[in-house]
């Protein structure tokens, strides 16, 4: 053992205020401690085997002397103090960082580690100091930490050594149901009984018994996450129906669309689109919701990561990154929080942070997104992340053959990560943050940038690719070796740290790491070199259709690939049909349950609802505008303060371009999962033909947050969603080209009681924007051009923001226009007619709300014209679908007359004064609809 | 018509803005080739064959110890002062965001000057938004000449211009201060300092990206019907003097 007494540590402290203590004072605030007014922030590193003489050296390599003060050894002063200090085997860019240049430049150090003091000034109690703690200061799944004295960091170098032995378990014929129950508790399988009888069978007929690594890597193939079995389940409803399996009819349904523009949908790592020769398009849309409610920061970090990293696999170049947020209000109180929860606002900041660091430092635009706000996403948020990625050479599919080499390559394997899968299928409860730690790291965008650089445009230098996502090696080897086989050694991996099992190392779902098929490995080694990437070479493809995996020469994996990928049994799930009331509302229903809605102050309570609000605070985040190519920014108008529908993309020097528009509505998949389905691909329809976009061109992808699909009515909500999905995709000759589901979004509470998410299917629309210099945005452009409404309203108020402003439940989700399609074809011709100065999509607030961001975003007021005689109070607000706001030039009028009919109703005009006159003699200023709008983010 | 001359663009891992601005040197009559750590690992010289040097924005080796500081520490080990000799042959060098913060760590653009750096946003976060640039040097040969305001984004979290009241005042003095930011500072510069030069006036090192607006269309305002600010004169600027 090295004596203690060769630690050294630095405190690293800014200059002038830290600019973590504001948010971090702001933060205690929140939690409703008041006793504290400062937090101190310094940072510490650790260093083992350093001589006092190398200070000066270190100091150097570590301060801007003009910013920060640098002590040696320095003991906390009085007060309240915490320290923190990273686990070992977290990633630690400043450490590992650290070491390497210090190595280069000749300083003699063994070991580095990161840490963190806080100085906490005023008068806490020790339950309050505990809160502030476990809150906001340290993170138990990637921290340690100690209060009122020093943290003992632990260092990766000295982590006990896992026994690297294989465990056998004996299954037989005999092995009985309730010993099967408790295999599967002991090894965290989550599998099903079924599903266990038959991996018993399997090893019974095999006549040996079942190694401890297969049963790992059965249950993470297997899992809900990898193996999709709830959409690949054989349903049956409550009216006794046989549904066809979810997966299967949003698979038929694109076939039978037959979109030409598809290249490969529904198998890959991402859907592949084509609209013009030589250029195809990888789309992918993931979620990493389990993962981000334990550790905010690192859990979108690497969800974005994982999807990049989808794209890269598919052999494209990334783009652009989207991502949908789902979190529980900021205000809710925390005292009201369940268990082992973080508050809403802590999840947001890590989120936003997360996803700000990953897609900032690999230098892709963050372009597309939204934020919801729930009372059911508190204990389960939710994080989804796209990516889109481009290739210029032909999209080519090929399967590694018998004699390619095995080749691993990015980052190095370490404890990080193990059973993701298998973790992310089961519900959480308050000792999941615990338990689960493992489960979760920190990304490195740098490796993977480099990741991107080698294989970008090196789609010569290998045959097939995968990425290293849930599963690690385990599903990456085990999908690619699917048919043919293949025996990999894996004592040579590259290691973070020594000590890890062999099923560790298998399981591992270290980031950043890439499995390709190569024939000949030499020119690819030579590129990885070239950009400073690890590569090795661990095996080979077989042929024999086993799957051996093997640790200095002991076999860990003997597997049949026949059994691993098909051997699962179907799953028989019943699902309870949802049967929401359609009837219609009247006029004087909507009156006795809604009374009488004064419109200018419901326009302004509606601009300040959390999911309506300006999201610029957190768009500011994320660079949107690395690449050069982001024509329309999230961010558009006069005073670049208002949001686009749809963003287009175009290469700067290229005349046509692509765009992206998102839907989500979970409160209409509350009261009405089908309808609700409809309305989202109706929105991101709508969202990528506001902009320009060709409606003939899109592809959709399907995102399903969920909850227990054992519980029948669960699952009734998704196969209606699904079945809504299908319906909407046909009706606009859309195709679905990917998708994602993540299943068991519960939290089972102390109270309890299981907490599911509400319904949220989030669709992804990408299209062709075929003429960039055709493209609109929805900011008013020019005083005297003309308002006009497209499409029907109705009285629907189920799950519409009127209705969450008023608390009321249930009503009739907003039906599907059959019209709608053809109405958008005739629109992108009006836009490429340049009949269309704005356009702005009519969704979450309704009328009032679109105009009132039109007017906002444009910096100019709006008469709204339309015949008293011929609206209603109701028309205001009601969120139907199909419907948009155009602004036109006078001579445009006739033109879009002729072309809508009675489908288009000039509403109001464009004036000069910063004034929206609403039509019933109330009028608002675009100051005080900007003050509500932007005071709530 | 002289021909292209050829940029040497170094990056790091973590570089990312290396083919953004490689966009605007061809649009600006020069062609560009990378040239990384490793490559300079190799063959430290290829660096003298530069007409002009660029160091392009990103996060360099995820900017663990400091924003640009790991990259300037090696380029101090690889090149020595192959820079300084760069500039003596009257080489022009530009240094945009994390490129800015590496010269700075290298003491390029302090000397004559005294101790500067660039330091946390004034809020504390990233910052993602459009700027308008006043060039105010006529030193500077990247800003010399230019009469219009520039308009180009920012993406940083660590872009406040640090220096005390001499260093500025010197910078001042000495037609060093090459833009400022006007109509509002993003990040709480000194004396609203977006960019500066060294002594010379052929080493630039600013924040914003002026690579991103060589295209009127990249301007968001273009899709209201204006355009104002594009920043391709600043490198054709530079270009010039490389094929001088």
């Amino acid at each position: 053992m090295i004596p203690q007494s060769s630690l050294h540590f630095l405190t690293l402290r800014a200059r002038a205020e830290d600019p973590r203590q504001k948010s971090l004072v702001q933060n205690v605030h929140a939690l409703g401690i008041s006793s504290v007014h400062t937090i101190k922030v310094s940072d510490l590193l650790f260093l083992r085997d350093v001589d006092t003489d190398q200070f000066p050296a270190i100091e150097s390599i570590v301060a801007e002397p003009l910013l920060q003060m640098v002590a040696w050894d320095e003991a906390p002063r009085a007060g309240v103090v915490v320290e923190t200090s990273l686990i070992a085997g977290v990633t630690d860019p400043v450490a590992n960082e650290f070491l390497r240049i210090a190595r280069k430049m000749g300083v003699c150090v063994t070991d580095a580690l990161s840490g963190r003091r806080y100085e906490i000034e005023g008068d806490p109690t020790p339950s309050e100091i505990d809160l502030i703690v476990r809150k906001l200061l340290a993170n138990p799944v990637i921290e340690h930490w100690a209060i009122n004295e020093p943290v003992q960091p632990t260092f990766a170098s000295d982590s006990a050594a896992s026994v690297s032995t294989v465990g056998e378990y004996l299954l037989t014929h005999q092995t009985t149901d309730a010993e099967l129950q408790d295999l599967g508790k002991e090894r965290a399988l989550a599998l099903d009984i079924e599903e266990l009888r038959v991996v018993r069978d399997h090893y019974a007929n095999e006549g040996r018994p079942a190694r401890d690594v297969e049963l790992e890597m059965i249950a993470q193939t297997w899992s809900e996450h990898c193996s999709h079995k709830t959409f690949r389940a054989r349903i049956t409803t409550d009216n006794g129906s046989v549904v066809e399996p979810l997966i299967a009819q949003l698979r038929r349904t694109t076939d039978e669309i037959d979109a030409p523009f598809v290249v490969s949908s529904f198998v890959g790592n991402a859907g592949i689109i084509s609209y013009e020769d030589n250029v195809t398009y990888a789309v992918k849309a993931e979620t990493h919701n389990h993962p981000s409610a334990i550790e905010p920061f690192g859990g979108a970090n690497t969800g974005v990561g994982g999807v990049i990293r989808d794209v890269i696999g598919a052999s494209h170049q990334p783009i652009a990154c989207t991502n949908i947020l789902c979190f529980g209000p900021s205000d809710f109180p925390v005292s009201e929080l369940p268990d082992g929860v973080f508050h809403p606002q802590q999840i947001r900041a890590g989120v936003v942070a997360g996803i700000a660091d990953y897609g900032n430092k690999i230098g892709l635009p963050t372009i597309a997104g939204a934020v919801l706000y729930d009372n059911g996403y508190i204990a389960n948020p939710l994080v989804y992340a796209g990516c889109i990625g481009i290739a210029h050479e032909p999209y080519v599919v090929e399967q590694p053959q018998s004699g390619d080499r095995v080749v691993v390559l990015g980052g190095r394997t370490g404890r990080d990560g193990l059973r993701g899968a298998t973790f992310s299928s089961m519900t959480m409860d308050a000792t999941t943050g615990d338990v689960a730690g493992a489960s979760v790291q920190i990304g490195d965008p740098i490796v993977e940038k480099l990741l991107i650089d080698v294989l970008g445009r090196s789609r010569h230098l290998y045959r097939s690719i995968t990425d290293c996502g849930a599963g690690g090696l385990s599903s990456a080897i085990g999908e690619m070796a699917e048919g043919i086989g293949a025996r990999v050694e894996l004592s040579g991996l590259p290691l973070k740290y020594p000590g890890l099992a062999p099923w560790e190392i298998w399981l591992s779902e270290a980031q950043e790491r890439m499995v390709v098929a190569v024939a000949d490995t030499a020119p690819l080694f030579a590129a990885c070199e070239r950009y400073g990437v690890e590569c090795i070479d661990i095996g080979e493809f077989t042929g024999d259709e086993r799957l051996v995996v093997t640790y200095e020469g002991m076999t860990v994996v003997d597997i049949d690939t026949n059994f691993l990928h098909d051997g699962r049994p179907q799953r028989q799930l019943n699902a309870v049909m949802p049967k929401p009331d359609r009837t219609p509302m009247s006029d004087e229903a909507f009156s006795s349950i809604f009374g009488t809605v004064d419109i200018a102050s419901t326009t302004l309570r509606l601009l300040a609802h959390p999911n309506i609000a300006s999201k610029e605070s957190i768009i500011r985040r994320y660079d949107h505008e690395i690449g050069g190519a982001t024509l329309v920014r999230p961010i558009i108008g006069a005073q670049n303060d208002g949001h686009a529908d749809g963003v287009v993309l175009a290469d700067p020097l290229s005349g046509s371009g692509i765009a992206v528009g998102i839907g989500v509505n979970p409160w209409m998949g509350i009261i009405d999962a089908e309808r609700m389905a409809l309305a989202v691909v109706d929105e991101a329809m709508r969202n990528v033909v506001a902009v320009g976009a060709d409606p003939r061109t899109v592809a959709l992808l399907d995102n399903f947050s969920w909850g227990d699909p054992q519980r029948p009515t669960t699952l009734g909500e998704l196969v209606a969603a699904v079945d809504g999905c299908c319906q909407a995709a046909r009706a606009f000759g859309a195709p679905f080209v990917s998708g994602k589901d993540s299943l068991n979004n519960e939290y089972f509470g102390s109270d309890n009681q299981r907490h599911a998410v509400p319904p949220t299917l989030v669709i992804t629309a990408m299209a062709h924007v075929p003429v960039v210099d055709a493209v609109v945005t929805p900011d008013l452009k020019q005083s005297g051009n003309v308002l006009i409404l497209l499409g029907r309203t109705l009285c629907e108020f189920g799950g519409s923001h009127l209705a969450m402003l008023n608390d009321v439940a249930g009503g009739v989700v907003p039906s599907f226009d059959t019209k709608a399609p053809q109405r958008y074809q005739k629109l992108h011709e009006a836009i490429l007619n340049g009949d269309v100065e704005s356009c702005h999509d009519v969704s979450e607030g309704g009328i009032a709300v679109a105009i009132a961001e039109m007017a906002m975003a444009g910096r100019l007021g709006v008469e709204i014209t339309i015949a008293s005689s011929l609206i209603n109070e109701w028309w205001y607000f009601s969120e139907s679908c199909g419907r948009f706001i155009l602004e036109v030039r006078h001579e445009s009028v006739a033109s879009i007359r002729d072309q809508f009919g009675d489908g288009a109703q000039v509403i109001g005009r464009v004036v000069d004064e910063q004034v929206v006159s609403l039509g019933n003699g109330q009028s608002l200023t675009v100051e005080e609809m900007l003050t509500s709008w932007q005071g709530a983010s | 018509m002289s021909v292209r001359p050829t940029a040497t663009i170094l990056v790091a891992p973590g570089t990312n803005r290396d083919r953004d601005v490689a966009l605007a040197l061809d649009l600006a009559g020069a062609d560009s080739v990378v040239v990384s750590i490793s490559d300079l690992e190799r063959d430290a010289n290829v660096i003298d064959a530069a007409q002009m040097i660029v160091i392009a924005g990103g996060f360099s080796f995820a900017d663990a110890l400091g924003s640009g500081h790991v990259f300037a520490l090696e380029l101090e080990m690889l090149l020595g002062d192959r820079l300084q000799l760069a500039v003596s042959k009257s080489r022009p060098i530009i240094g945009i965001c994390n490129g800015f913060q590496t010269l700075v760590r290298m003491g390029l653009l302090s000397s004559g000057a005294g101790a500067m750096a660039l330091d946390h946003n004034e809020r504390g976060l990233f910052d993602c938004r459009w700027v308008t640039l006043h060039p105010s040097s006529e030193k500077c040969v990247w800003t010399q000449g230019i009469q219009e305001n520039l308009e180009c984004p920012i993406a940083h979290g660590e872009g406040r211009f640090t220096a005390d009241a001499e260093v500025v005042a010197r910078l001042q003095s000495c037609d060093r201060i090459a833009l400022r930011y006007v109509n509002g500072n993003p990040n709480g510069s000194t004396d609203d300092i977006a960019g500066i030069c060294d002594e010379s006036g052929l080493v630039l090192g600013l924040m914003p990206h002026p690579e991103n607006h060589v295209i009127p269309r990249q301007h968001p305002q273009f899709l209201r019907g204006s355009h104002r600010g594009l920043c391709l004169d600043l490198f054709r600027n530079g270009v010039t003097h490389a094929s001088a």
